[in-house]
């Protein structure tokens, strides 16, 4: 959702925020969670795990809404997600493609 | 946000005599599986461990009482499932599950009993006791993980490999055509058919709960990827090629068609929820007809000595 300017009410607004909890020596790297989470917050670490995997790692910081999707699309019961601490609604989750205004379009068109 | 990564400290010699697992209870949902059975068999990007996954969701959401709650299965990869479950699970013969699931239930109708097992362990050995089970309106719970292919032993073809699939009996394709699971269980009489991808998850746990609570034959379709023996052999692609497959062609079906809701390789996947019946289950229909009746007629004969 995107707004053209930010909520009268964003500061007392609180944004669902998630902790992705991921058990390593599980992951057989299928890469679901990565591939799968709508916010695209996981991301293949280059790290290897005792199996010889790459185990997904959180690499977008508060980004994860606890939605639980990589919980019940893992095969392996390697990861999880708890809330958090909710956060505040930042410009940047809000204001995607700000456009101008009709009048300021017109303006801009055809001057004053 | 700060990375939680969990890492166990190895297990010592003791525990390991013991078979226990290393790092049990880590993951929320470890109280439903059994300690010592962790980690599973099953293949990186196989499907099984996402049914499992949504089969433990869907026990939790429905408030299910686990004490009541018996799991059993046939032979095979996804038949697996119950020896990881932290319930009363039976892993019986090959085939033989739903004859099994059928005694329990009859035994003791008080439970809830969910049958998981494969479509080679379901269609084909026990062929004939899903239809008929599906006919009497047995009170189970089917959840079959169809993968089109015998897994565990290899990759043979199996009932629901699709026309043109490459197994290791049918090096050059397959030339029989395949059971229409969804098809078959509604024609035999199931009161609930569905049919989701593992891709689907919460829509795979919803139709569990539905199925959990209905009562009668109730049957669901799990559609999961094979990347070692199905998909390796048909250059499918890995688990993750797959799962990308069902996002592309698979479809909400409104009705169920017999040619649109049939599988081919690599072919379009009509899913949904097929069968949504109200129907009197087997001991309904027992009572109704014969126990009643016989009572009844025990009373005549009674009277008549007296």
């Amino acid at each position: 959702m995107s707004f053209w300017r930010m909520p009268l009410d964003a500061e007392e607004q609180g944004v669902t925020v998630g902790e992705v909890h991921i058990i390593a020596y599980r992951c057989k790297g299928c890469r679901y969670c990565i591939e799968f989470c709508p916010n695209n917050v996981l991301a293949e670490s280059e790290e290897f795990n005792e199996k010889g995997y790459h185990p997904p790692y959180a690499a977008k910081d508060g980004k994860c809404v606890n939605c639980n999707f990589c919980e019940t699309i893992c095969p392996e019961f390697a990861i999880f997600v708890t809330e958090g601490k909710p956060g505040n609604l930042q410009p940047a989750d809000v204001l995607h493609d700000v456009k101008p205004g009709r009048r300021l379009q017109r303006k801009r068109r055809y001057g004053e | 946000m700060k990375n939680i990564f969990i890492d166990a400290p190895p297990l010592t010699p003791d525990q390991a005599k013991l078979g226990r697992s290393k790092g049990y209870g880590d993951h929320p949902l470890d109280k439903y599986l059994k300690e010592g059975r962790i980690p599973h068999i099953w293949c990186s990007g196989c499907g099984i461990g996402i049914v499992l996954t949504a089969f433990i969701k869907a026990l939790e959401k429905s408030g299910a009482d686990p004490d009541k709650t018996v799991v059993v299965s046939g032979i095979g990869c996804s038949a697996r499932s119950a020896g990881y479950l932290n319930l009363d699970t039976y892993h019986t013969t090959h085939g033989r599950a739903i004859p099994f699931a059928t005694g329990v239930k009859l035994a003791n109708p008080e439970l809830n009993v969910v049958v998981i097992s494969g479509d080679g362990d379901l269609f084909a050995i026990g062929g004939n006791h899903i239809i008929h089970a599906a006919r009497r309106n047995i009170d189970l719970s089917i959840i079959c993980v169809n993968n089109f292919t015998y897994g565990m032993t290899g990759g043979q073809g199996g009932p629901t490999t699709p026309v043109g699939a490459i197994s290791t009996t049918t090096p050059y394709g397959a030339s029989e055509y395949p059971f229409n699971l969804v098809y078959m269980a509604a024609a035999a009489g199931a009161s609930y058919v569905a049919r989701w991808t593992v891709l689907h998850t919460r829509e795979l746990r919803d139709a569990m709960i539905d199925s959990m609570s209905k009562p009668g034959f109730s049957f669901i379709e799990a559609i999961s990827p094979c990347p070692t023996a199905h998909a390796r052999r048909n250059k499918l692609g890995s688990g993750l090629d797959i799962m990308r497959y069902y996002k592309e062609k698979s479809y909400l079906a409104d009705e169920l068609d017999r040619d649109e809701t049939a599988l081919g390789l690599a072919d379009k996947i009509a899913i949904g929820k097929f069968v949504d019946v109200e129907k009197p289950t087997y001991l309904d229909m027992y009572n109704s007809h014969v126990a009643d009746r016989a009572a009844q007629a025990a009373k005549k004969k009674k009277k008549k000595k007296k």
